[in-house]
């Protein structure tokens, strides 16, 4: 089901990279080589304004920091006694927000022991599946009726918004969700670029501090 | 040196790998290296936690302010109205995303039909 809508957000992807002038086999190597939306989304909007190679390399970069703290929350829950650093090295290559998701949200029902197995699983069947939508995609875009076509961009949010908020371990995720999805926005107002960014190292250091000073007060 | 500037079938493949993959999995590495030096239940990954949350929060947010394609024709009101109705529907009945999403997509494509 998430996988379901993940791939509704590859359709818009897909779209995005014909206008952009790309082929196929480029769209479809992104996905597998890049693995993250908002990367895949700013590298092609970069080579659609002209950028250069340093200028789009930046974006992207700036764009995928926030996969680091990502990651660090989530090795913790996949690894076990005996799981080798190798074995995380290669599963961090599918960590993006979807499996993200759908790890801190599934992994605590699955044995440790099974946990690298079970994440090798689900990140590669989820990106061969993208490829694969993609390609499908690319091939028959331009068909669709307005009112899907519209319709389709809120998939991916409302996905995110209430898995989010699902997965959450304390109530300083949800301060910290509330806070994101205002600063976001705003932040893209009065600087764009870095707005991912700031909004997370605000809007999460503000959900600490709240965090810290409860649990000062008994 | 742009994504056309050398016109040699591998080009394209080479520009995503460098500004793209190279660019993308070194933080997913550092990640991994850091992770690996801290416990499950560490304090220090409850702000982590908050910061992750927080920048996929903002990319929400950011889809729905100003989304591309043809949503970029809607209203803000109708967009924020849907996305709100479909979380209180999630979260007062269940907890149930689908029917989240659901309420969200009836409520936006309502209102996409009368023209908002």
């Amino acid at each position: 089901m998430p996988g379901l809508i993940l791939c509704t957000a590859h359709i818009g992807f897909a779209d995005l990279a014909r206008q952009a002038e790309l082929t196929m086999a480029q769209a479809v190597f992104m996905v597998g080589a890049i693995w993250a939306l908002p990367g895949m989304v700013v590298l092609v909007g970069a080579v659609l304004s002209g950028a250069g190679l340093l200028a789009v390399a930046f974006a992207v970069a700036l764009s995928s920091v926030r996969l680091t703290p990502m990651v660090v929350a989530l090795v913790p829950e996949l690894r076990g006694p005996r799981t080798r650093r190798l074995t995380l090295y290669l599963l961090s290559h599918f960590i993006a927000v979807t499996s993200w998701v759908i790890a801190m949200e599934t992994v605590r029902k699955v044995p440790r022991e099974l946990r690298t197995s079970y994440y090798f699983g689900l990140g590669s069947i989820l990106v061969l599946v993208n490829m694969v939508v993609v390609a499908i995609v690319y091939a028959v875009a331009g068909a669709l009726p307005p009112v899907a076509a519209a319709a389709l961009f809120l998939l991916t949010p409302m996905y995110f918004l209430t898995s989010l908020w699902g997965s959450a371990r304390e109530q300083a995720a949800h301060i910290a969700m509330v806070l994101g999805l205002v600063l976001g926005p705003l932040l893209h107002l009065v600087m764009p670029g870095f707005d991912l960014l700031g909004a997370g190292l605000i809007g999460g250091g503000l959900a600490y501090a709240i965090h810290l000073l409860k649990d000062r007060k008994p | 040196m742009t994504l056309g500037s050398i016109d040699a079938w591998w080009w394209p493949f080479a520009f995503i790998l460098i500004a793209g993959w190279a660019m993308t999995y070194p933080w997913r590495a550092l990640g991994v290296y850091l992770g690996g030096r801290i416990r499950e239940d560490a304090e220090i990954l409850v702000l982590v936690r908050a910061v992750a949350t927080a920048l996929v929060a903002a990319v929400i947010g950011n889809l729905i302010c100003f989304p591309a394609g043809p949503a970029a024709d809607t209203t803000f009101a109708l967009r924020v109205i849907a996305a709100a109705a479909g979380f209180a529907a999630y979260f007062t009945i269940g907890r149930r995303v689908l029917l989240g999403i659901l309420v969200a997509e009836a409520i936006f494509s309502f209102g996409f039909y009368l023209g908002f």
